[in-house]
């Protein structure tokens, strides 16, 4: 019934089936859709890289709060406002020379929602989630992120419960900048470790 | 299940199609399916297990083939119909043609359901993942399965998603991250300095 390719019927637009699934919920009381709407405001409005880039940068200038952020990240994190959802057990994982990170989930898109947002759509599509694991380094390089021979990729999965984020290595030539100016040059794509900064 | 969405290690899909920047959302519906979603998924008596298992369940060509949200969308209108909520009928009626759906679940519900909070493994040890590619819902990725590798961390005991998805309900179980070389899960075809490090429940693993 449900995959039937033989259907008589045209496939309906996309716009046309969430019409249809949302009415139909809206008048048997199960979606209310302005209380939703609300969240997704939120999602709109708070969520993003810029929640990730402050932990970051207070990483990179706090020596005690490094320590406290790659022991307990989700405490750490929560210090700076930022839990919920997607978030609920944050690892954090340090690049270093010798090191680097690289996050994917092969199975559907957990992605850290407190501290980067939504996923944006190549980390959800299949070319990403199924080379990440596969061919890191040639994956990385043809993304214009060389990671030289010596250092170490580190792939995570997040198959489970763990979210996790990229601590990056502050650039040199930084020592000026204030924590807020240090959050301005902090990517999304560095703390998911498709980029060195 | 060993479906389509359990990409890890495939072949075939070129490069990525990297944005530095994009919308949250590019199209209207796509917020409304996401609104879909946080709304209605309890209410329906729905779990994370089972979204995501609605969406595995996905005609494979219809997967690859269609939007991150149509996904969503496919998956989540699926649990409705199922939990009698909506009929295939009326959803055809009202969208004005084809309104396709995720196939019926496969899956059984696992036999052991007891509650575990105690890890058996040490941070250090060698384990190898059971190899028993069930036909519902799991979050053991094939591309370990059967593979030996290196315990990292002890993460506190967590729900079982491969109850949860079939009606089990809470059972808690011990959950690890474990190290995989490059080698072991690709042999001749992987790479020296590469790890990849995949979050096991206890259940999935046996001593190696």
């Amino acid at each position: 019934m449900s995959a039937d390719h033989h259907h008589p019927q045209e496939l309906a637009p996309v716009e046309a089936r969430i019409a249809a699934i949302e009415s139909v919920l809206v008048e048997k009381g199960i979606l209310d859709i302005d209380a939703v709407d609300e969240i997704v405001k939120h999602f709109e409005d708070n969520l993003g890289p810029m929640n990730g880039a402050k932990v970051v940068a207070r990483a990179w200038t706090d020596a005690a709060y490094r320590e406290r952020l790659l022991s307990d990240g989700t405490a750490a994190i929560k210090e700076l406002g930022f839990s919920g959802p997607e978030g609920d057990y944050m690892v954090v994982v340090e690049n270093t020379p010798q090191v680097h990170n690289l996050v994917v989930c092969t199975l559907c898109s957990c992605y850290p929602w407190p501290t980067l947002g939504l996923p944006p759509k190549w980390y959800k599509a299949p070319a990403y989630r199924s080379r990440a694991v596969r061919e890191p380094r040639k994956l990385l390089a043809e993304m214009g992120t060389v990671i030289p021979d010596g250092v170490e990729i580190r792939v995570w999965d997040s198959s489970a419960e763990a979210r996790y984020l990229v601590l990056p290595m502050r650039p040199d030539g930084t020592n000026t900048l204030t924590e807020e100016q240090l959050a301005g040059i902090v990517t999304r794509d560095s703390m998911i470790g498709v980029q060195r900064l | 299940m060993d479906g389509v969405h359990d990409l890890g290690g495939l072949d075939g899909f070129g490069p990525v199609e990297h944005k530095t920047v994009e919308p949250l959302f590019d199209e209207d519906w796509e917020r409304r399916t996401f609104r879909f979603m946080v709304g209605s998924l309890g209410p329906l008596g729905g779990n994370g297990g089972m979204f995501r298992h609605s969406i595995e369940r996905m005609d494979p060509a219809h997967y690859l083939s269609s939007p991150y949200y149509e996904h969503w969308l496919t998956g989540v209108t699926t649990l409705a119909v199922e939990a009698g909520a909506a009929s295939v009928e009326e959803l055809e009626r009202r969208a004005g043609g084809h309104f396709p759906l995720s196939r019926p679940d496969r899956g059984v519900l696992p036999g052991d359901l007891t509650s575990r909070t105690t890890p058996r493994y040490a941070v250090g040890d060698r384990v190898r993942v059971r190899e028993w590619h069930p036909s519902g819902h799991t979050r053991a990725p094939r591309y370990v399965q059967g593979k030996c590798g290196t315990i990292v961390r002890i993460d506190p005991a967590a729900n079982v998603s491969d109850i949860e998805a079939h009606g089990g309900g809470f059972v808690a179980d011990p959950l690890y991250s474990v190290r995989f070389t490059s080698r072991e899960l690709w042999g001749d075809g992987g790479a020296d300095g590469e790890t990849v490090h995949v979050d096991l429940f206890e259940r999935y693993l046996q001593e190696a």
